[in-house]
């Protein structure tokens, strides 16, 4: 059985809850005394059903306002998969949650209301989803018992999405008419909608193929940790712990470590007790070299001819967290795989619209939630890949360092 | 030639493998982490974690453990054994040391739960630890949905849940300032499905009663609770024996049991999953007394 992480967008209209709830009841993830939980709630407050939004409303700041203020992170499991689900509100103050739920997903689920068709709201979703390169994007079509089950409604909403995601990078797009309350195509097919031939809901989620999402060629680890045990037993260990970020590595491979250059080979990688013949992403290994070298945090293990280019100057898109906005000259401490420095902003190349896709080239900060393409200068080399070609060397966070707060997100151009 | 599809990780190995990049990021950036360990199954597979991640050296940090006074016996016998075999140090913070040194009064109605907050965060701040790996678990309780994995607590070790850090990728932010520290949750993504397979996978020791056997209980609150002299029965209250498991292990005036015949691994393992209630519904007495009762207490600065 393996492991999918998918985010979820849309706003309480749209029904996201219920079908969150939904998914959570049919797979057996809610308990029985949840469900008593919800349905007292429902019943106190005067419902004539039981809402089971409830369910995923967490805190009681969050209940009293109605609303959903952070992303809040669910789990099922079907015979086939295991599932995580980072439920992001989608509100447009909360666009740094959904970039914080996007970060880590295999696929984006984008809700609509049939009724509606596309919002400005819906488009966000998928323009945030396309630029965190979340690989895998669905959307379903909410509420399709409210517009009599009709092809055309669906047909339109679904051309229209098609088209809007052209000018995206959306790899791979399923699009799904259901009803969450009636609970059409959300696990089994409907009886209802004989005229659409593809899956369920469910059925997509397990079986929609990730194997090859992770890149299996460019041989990228970087060092988070040296063991040494010194002890009479492991006298000369030494080993770099860390987790594969990408590739695949085996004993006798030939590797060069960043930023020194230094050349040698794996002399073995292991796994606790056990010595293993490969090691691929994302497993945590503890990496041996033939030769002493001096290797500590912070530095990258890689192939020979094919490593990342070690700069100190970073071209990024980056989506703003906090109140007091993104200036030049502002300077920050940077995190960026496990190598921590500080940066400088060079320039606020421009602010990117995420409704129209407009770029304003005037713009000369980046406030909260906005999302900018920006240039940095950092006080040491990082070791940098594009973010389309690789989600964990072509990421990085940006700390405030008088408060400690994580203040902004970078995607590597 | 193998394929992509050779290259996939079972969940639990992912999981695994996510927990042990916490445990190393902690160690590689925080000056004093700590482990809390409570003896049961949680703080059980974290330590086993903890141990893949530094092998083959020791753990890089202590254990602490709060003595509520009221621990199972069986509990504490397995928390001696994993010492023993780890050879790591063990802090342990007590309750009634708490009461008689006068940081805690005991009014002989806030429950052993609830003051095991004040003895936690004393032993934290006198050990000057500046992280503490827990075991809670996003699935366990609706105010866990929303924890970070670094979860940041300020000097008064209270927990802002509108205030939180954004948390992407497996980019963790442990900036501190004096003072402060940060509650680390390994487990966050498992659920209690997955500790009970990576249990029985791993072949791993645990107290003997989460495995079925014969109990003196009582009912309260609609739960078995353990007859012994420090919880004394209440009137009406009577004493039967019975077959009973625990699900989740706490002090035992508050921790209720559920009737099982469950005594394998392998048999737990099939009981948790078709079981209907949560485990902290069906037995912890601290969790039900509101609906936020578990929110209420982590902003305090519970595990």
């Amino acid at each position: 059985m393996d492991l999918l992480r998918f985010a979820t967008a849309g706003s309480v209209d749209d029904g996201k809850s219920t079908l969150i709830g939904r998914l959570l009841l049919d797979s057996k993830a809610i308990f029985e005394d949840q469900l008593e939980a919800v349905e007292a709630t429902s019943k106190t407050k005067g419902y004539d059903y039981t809402d089971l939004a409830l369910l995923t409303d967490g805190l009681r700041s969050e209940r009293e306002q109605g609303i959903t203020i952070d992303v809040a992170y669910r789990y099922f499991a079907t015979p086939r998969r295991k599932f995580i689900i980072a439920d992001t509100p989608g509100h447009v103050q909360y666009t740094r949650n959904m970039v914080t739920g996007a970060s880590t997903a295999d696929l984006g689920l984008v809700l609509v209301d049939a009724r509606q068709g596309l919002t400005e709201q819906s488009r966000r979703h998928a323009v945030i989803l396309s630029l965190l390169r979340v690989p895998h994007l669905v959307l379903a079509v909410n509420k399709m018992d409210l517009v009599g089950y009709d092809q055309e409604v669906f047909e339109r909403i679904r051309a229209e999405f098609v088209t809007f995601t052209q000018r995206l990078n959306v790899p791979d797009l399923a699009v799904i008419p259901i009803s969450a309350l009636q609970g059409d195509n959300v696990v089994t097919r409907s009886e209802n909608m004989t005229w659409y031939d593809g899956s369920s809901l469910m059925h997509h989620l397990e079986n929609v193929h990730i194997a090859s999402d992770r890149d299996l060629r460019d041989v990228r680890f970087p060092v988070q940790y040296v063991v040494r045990p010194k002890s009479d037993e492991y006298h000369d260990y030494r080993g770099y712990a860390g987790r594969v970020a990408s590739g695949v590595m085996k004993p006798g491979d030939e590797v060069m470590v960043l930023p020194s250059g230094l050349t040698s080979r794996i002399a073995g990688i292991d796994l606790f007790e056990d010595e293993i013949a490969e090691a691929f992403p994302p497993m945590s290994v503890v990496v041996r070299l033939e030769d002493d070298l001096d290797v500590s945090r912070g530095d990258m293990i890689c192939r020979v001819k094919n490593a990342p280019e070690p700069t100190q100057d970073l071209d990024a898109m980056i989506c703003w967290m906090t109140r007091e906005p993104l200036r030049p000259r502002q300077k920050l401490a940077i995190k960026h795989t496990t190598r921590s420095a500080r940066a400088v902003v060079k320039d606020i190349q421009y602010r990117l619209d995420i409704n129209s896709l407009h770029r304003d080239t005037e713009a000369r900060e980046l406030g909260l939630n906005e999302i900018g393409r920006v240039t940095l200068r950092t006080t040491q080399q990082l070791l940098v890949d594009p973010y389309e070609q690789n989600r964990t060397t072509g990421s990085f966070i940006l700390i405030d360092e008088a408060t400690g707060n994580t203040v902004g997100a970078g995607m590597i151009n | 030639m193998k394929s992509a599809a050779d290259y996939r990780l079972s969940q639990l190995d992912e999981l695994e493998s996510e927990s042990i990049h916490i445990f190393r990021e902690v160690v590689a950036e925080l000056e004093r982490p700590v482990l809390m360990f409570s003896g049961g199954k949680d703080s059980i597979v974290m330590l086993r974690l903890a141990e893949k991640a530094f092998h083959p050296a020791r753990l890089p940090f202590p254990l602490l453990q709060v003595d509520t006074g009221l621990d199972f016996p069986e509990v504490l016998a397995t928390r001696d054994a994993w010492v023993d075999r780890l050879g790591v140090n063990l802090v342990v913070a007590s309750v009634d040391q708490a009461i008689a040194d006068g940081i805690l009064v005991d009014d002989g109605r806030t429950s052993r739960n609830r003051m095991q907050i004040a003895t936690l965060l004393e032993a934290l701040e006198s050990g000057g630890f500046t992280a503490a790996f827990g075991g809670g678990r996003r699935d366990e309780e609706k105010a866990r949905a929303k924890e970070r994995v670094y979860s940041h607590r300020d000097e008064f070790g209270q927990w802002d849940p509108k205030n939180q850090r954004p948390e992407l990728w497996s980019l963790y932010n442990g900036r501190l300032h004096e003072g402060e520290h940060l509650r680390i949750f390994p487990l966050s993504n498992w659920t209690e499905l997955d500790i009970w397979h990576y249990i029985a996978r791993e072949r791993i020791e645990i107290p003997s009663i989460y495995f079925s056997h014969r109990r003196r209980v009582f009912e309260r609150d609609g739960m078995l609770l353990s007859e012994h002299p420090a919880n004394p029965c209440r009137e009406g209250e009577v004493v039967t024996e019975r077959t009973v498991r625990f699900r989740t292990v706490g002090d035992l005036s508050l921790t209720g049991c559920v009737e099982s015949t469950a005594a394998t691994l392998d048999e737990i393992v099939e009981e948790v999953a078709v079981a209907r209630v949560t485990e902290r519904g069906a037995t912890r007495g601290d969790d039900r007394f509101s609906e936020a009762a578990m929110e209420d207490r982590k902003k305090e600065g519970y595990f």
